[in-house]
């Protein structure tokens, strides 16, 4: 198929103030292929694809595009030779219309082209991604929002386009409608450059791939020939050992919530509704759903960041605490693990030691009378520090120098040393490491083992198949009731995380009168 | 030609260094105005930073003039460390001058060892009434304390103007505006006798001593700065935003009424309507000048303390305008915010492009490339 690669990158190096990103990079990306560009956490994945679309440069190193040396000095430039990103966070404002967020996107000159409001029905309709011009972004699903970036990308004619963990805020039905119009891009000869770190989907979608992993090139294959296991282990270069869930009979009830509503407090966010779930001593209740479908919400609701209306609506052990704050429900034995690190779990400019007196401050002595005792601080943070294996210069460092997943560990282990009754977490292995990730589960199931609740929010459904006794499915605001894992498929749970959406989605369609008829 | 690129973390050379960098700054800003004003600058400097250090008298001038600012300072600064703005010290200052010193006249003739404790407290509880204000109506209305705070500086002034003129006007005093001056003990004790230096100067060294207990060693000085960092991760550590500006407001309209109360009853002696002349505002100064630290403030407050002694010297001799000083205050700010950049950016040449994207979006794109 590749007869003249359209992209082809040689010895590209990028380095940031002591990290290598990338070292010595080649590979080439031909003609109507969908190639993906795999990589943990960290490998590097980013920073190449930001070069390749003019966002950062390399240090050295040389790119081709259709046979001619390429250096975009900024994304314009790179969009005007044919190159086109999909990010994973979208850059979109709520407030606009569609239209007005694709005009906004494309030079003066790609806007003048024609009359644009034609062309995006035009080209939303020819690849099968329904967008209606007319609509506020607010109002729409994150798998709606991912086809206004796409359309955008597919205005420009792109000769190859850049999507980057394009279905991690996916339902697995949206993913397969993705996966049809990637293929027929790839048909009519556009390049897909495809970056996951999902396996499964790589080996169904692409062709080609390039493995990354600590900014080097660990080499390429034909996914469809690999396994997902293969692939695993050329990623983060050693064998991969699972966890194994093996939990006790459940107990008592431990945490129940009732007929939880709950207003949100964003223009945007999304209501709670009638939320109900009861989770067992050694039990992990996993919380699938879609970006943006009241997670936040539950989280704050569960923190005690807002009180409920009545104290019965949330029970820990028997009694009522849906009227206590964060402070009382965490003496009471619940610990939180909030989805946003920095300025959510974590103040970015304090110190590990200082961080730890967030949440742990009574628990753990670090603070008597009033009085902030650094000593114990301190040593809580070391421990924290050494049981989960935290790369940081020390506990001193404040926590915006860790990176991403290593402050994750810490957040982790700050909630998880306290030896909770009840543990509630949002994405707690996001960004994470395979082995840390792994060790992070171990410690969950660990606690639930030994007689804990344990709440999981997360998208991530591997993640909850892995470690969840039973799962439920949140959806614009509303939550499932849970079923026991074995008894689930991801094609299940997926109906689930799109059903309500789409009924949603029906009732706009109705109110939306510019809303285009025409259906994948 | 340059531009900024955000560091990854906070500079801690450059956060010290600051604060001498915009001194430096300023005082070549000052060589620049006198020069083009046609006094000769490197007298005019030496009247203002350097002569005012050589003489006893004005020695002791600084501690009376860097009292009320370190107090002030002190108090505004727990309250901006946890985003709280009160702008409005000079009005806390002028009424703690009315409650206290109102002690004073209504037990005129008498006096008694309690009495100066006595008009210091009322001095302190009228600060934080007035504080109060503000604070309420953030706490219940969420209106900017910045705007009412400020607002309610006029309205004190004018409250002191209306009661030296009324109720407390000296009753053999020629009907001029003004109370009568205070009895002996009513008066704040001398530091250093046949000064003007006093005993307030202590009291402010032991606020920037307080302030730096509660800050670096207190649960709920550590509520404060997380609040100011991060609202979110207070309200996920479960603080209450509502007790915290509560209490930052009645800190900072204490510690500013008990310097409004130490002026009245101390260099002053008396209530007169010409009492608040800006320390309220100059603190706010100080404060950012001492990057919210106490033992900063305490610095800082001398330095600006030189300042006002320095500038009246050079008013005097070389006959320059009386804005002088307020001109090196805000200049001095001006400085100080400028080069306060530099803390968390560092400056590059244009030429080397450093993960600035420029397009598409301010969002976050990617994870970091760090792992």
């Amino acid at each position: 198929m590749s007869e003249s690669p359209i992209l082809k990158l040689e010895n590209v190096t990028k380095t940031f103030p002591g990290v290598i990103a990338n070292e010595n990079v080649s590979f080439t990306v031909g003609r109507g292929e969908i190639h993906a560009l795999l990589g943990e956490n960290g490998a590097g994945k980013s920073t190449l694809v930001k070069m390749i679309y003019g966002i950062q440069k390399p240090d050295s190193g040389e790119m081709t595009l259709m046979g001619e040396p390429f250096s975009p000095s900024k994304p314009s430039e790179a969009r005007a030779k044919g190159v086109g990103m999909v990010f994973q966070h979208f850059c979109l404002f709520e407030a606009l219309t569609v239209y007005e967020n694709i005009s906004l996107g494309l030079s003066a000159a790609e806007a003048k082209n024609g009359d644009l409001r034609k062309r995006i029905v035009e080209v939303s309709t020819a690849y099968g991604l329904k967008v209606a011009p007319s609509q506020l972004v607010g109002t729409l699903s994150v798998g709606e929002r991912q086809r206004i970036e796409i359309v955008r990308c597919l205005l420009s004619e792109p000769k190859l386009l850049i999507m980057d963990e394009p279905t991690s805020v996916l339902t697995p039905q949206e993913v397969s409608v993705l996966f049809q119009t990637l293929r027929r891009l790839a048909a009519e000869g556009c390049s897909i450059l495809y970056i996951s770190h999902k396996l499964d989907e790589i080996r169904a979608l692409c062709s080609k791939a390039t493995v990354l992993r600590g900014g080097k090139l660990v080499g390429s294959c034909d996914p469809r020939q690999e396994t997902a296991k293969s692939l695993a282990e050329m990623m983060i270069g050693a064998t991969l050992n699972k966890p194994v869930r093996e939990l006790p009979e459940p107990g008592e009830i431990r945490l129940k919530v009732q007929d939880l509503s709950l207003d949100s407090e964003e223009q945007f966010g999304v209501d709670l509704e009638n939320v109900s779930m009861v989770v067992r001593a050694g039990e992990i209740l996993g919380v699938a759903g879609v970006a943006g479908n009241g997670q936040t919400e539950l989280m704050e609701a569960l923190i005690g960041e807002r009180p409920c209306r009545f104290a019965r609506q949330i029970q820990l052990d028997g009694a009522d605490i849906g009227l206590a704050g964060p402070r009382e429900r965490r003496a009471a034995g619940m610990c939180f693990a909030p989805e946003e690190r920095l300025g959510h779990a974590a103040v970015p400019g304090m110190a590990l030691w200082e961080n730890t007196l967030l949440s742990a401050g009574k628990t753990n002595d670090l603070a008597r009378g009033g009085l902030i005792s650094p000593g114990n601080a301190n040593r809580f943070a070391s421990q924290v520090v050494a049981d989960l294996k935290v790369k940081t210069a020390s506990v001193k460092s404040a926590a915006r120098s860790l990176s991403g997943g290593n402050l994750q560990k810490f957040i982790m282990g700050r909630e998880i040393m306290q030896a909770p009754k009840v543990l509630v977490a949002s994405q707690p292995t996001w960004g994470v490491d395979a082995g840390a990730a792994a060790a992070i589960h171990k410690i969950l199931l660990d606690l639930a083992g030994a007689g804990a609740a344990v709440v999981i929010i997360s998208q991530d459904l591997d993640e909850l198949f892995t470690i969840s006794t039973r799962i439920s499915v949140i959806a614009g605001g509303y939550l499932f009731p849970s079923q026991p894992t074995e008894e689930l498929t991801v094609e299940k749970l997926g109906v689930a995380m799109g059903g309500r959406a789409k009924e949603v989605e029906a009732t706009r369609a109705a109110d939306a009168a510019a809303a285009e008829p025409a259906h994948v | 030609m340059f531009k900024l690129v955000p560091r990854k973390e906070p500079n801690r050379a450059m956060l010290y260094a600051t604060p001498f960098l915009a001194v430096a700054l300023t005082i070549l800003a000052g060589f620049v105005l006198f020069t083009l004003l046609g006094k000769a600058p490197l007298h005019a400097m030496y009247l203002i930073f350097l002569k005012p250090l050589t003489d006893f008298n004005s020695l002791a001038e600084m501690l009376v003039k860097a009292t009320p600012l370190i107090l002030i300072a002190v108090g505004l600064s727990i309250g901006f460390r946890a985003g709280v703005w009160n702008i409005g010290a000079e009005g806390q200052f002028t009424i703690g001058a009315i409650t206290g010193g109102s002690v004073a006249l209504a037990a005129y003739p008498d006096g008694g060892p309690l009495l100066l404790p006595m008009m210091a407290i009322a001095g302190a509880l009228g600060g934080m009434a007035w504080a109060a204000i503000p604070a309420f109506l953030r706490t219940k209305f969420n209106a900017s304390e910045i705007l009412v705070s400020l607002m309610l500086v006029y309205v004190a002034t004018l409250l002191l103007s209306l009661l030296v003129h009324g109720p407390l006007r000296d009753p053999e005093g020629f009907n001029f505006p003004e109370s009568r001056l205070f009895q002996e003990d009513a008066h704040v004790p001398n530091l250093i006798t046949d000064t003007r230096a006093h005993i307030g100067f202590l009291v402010a060294l032991a606020a920037a001593a307080a302030a730096y207990v509660y800050l670096e060693r207190m649960i709920l000085g550590f509520q404060v700065k997380v609040l100011g960092q991060a609202p979110r991760a207070a309200r996920f550590a479960g603080y209450s935003e509502k007790t915290i500006v509560w209490t930052c407001f009645m800190i900072s309209g204490a510690l500013a009424g008990v310097a409004g109360l130490f002026e009245a009853a101390g260099p002053v002696g008396q209530l007169v309507p010409s009492l608040p002349v800006g320390y309220g505002f100059t603190a706010i100064i100080v404060a950012f000048l001492g990057r919210l630290h106490p033992v900063g403030i305490v610095f800082a407050g001398l330095l600006m303390a030189l300042t006002y002694i320095g500038g009246e010297t050079a008013q005097i001799e070389m006959s320059l305008p009386s804005a002088t000083t307020s001109v090196f205050q805000g200049l001095l700010l001006f400085f100080l915010l400028a080069t306060d950049v530099l803390v968390n950016f560092r400056v590059v040449r244009a030429g080397e492009r450093l993960a600035a994207p420029a397009k598409p979006a301010p969002a976050p794109l990617t994870p970091k490339p760090a792992e």
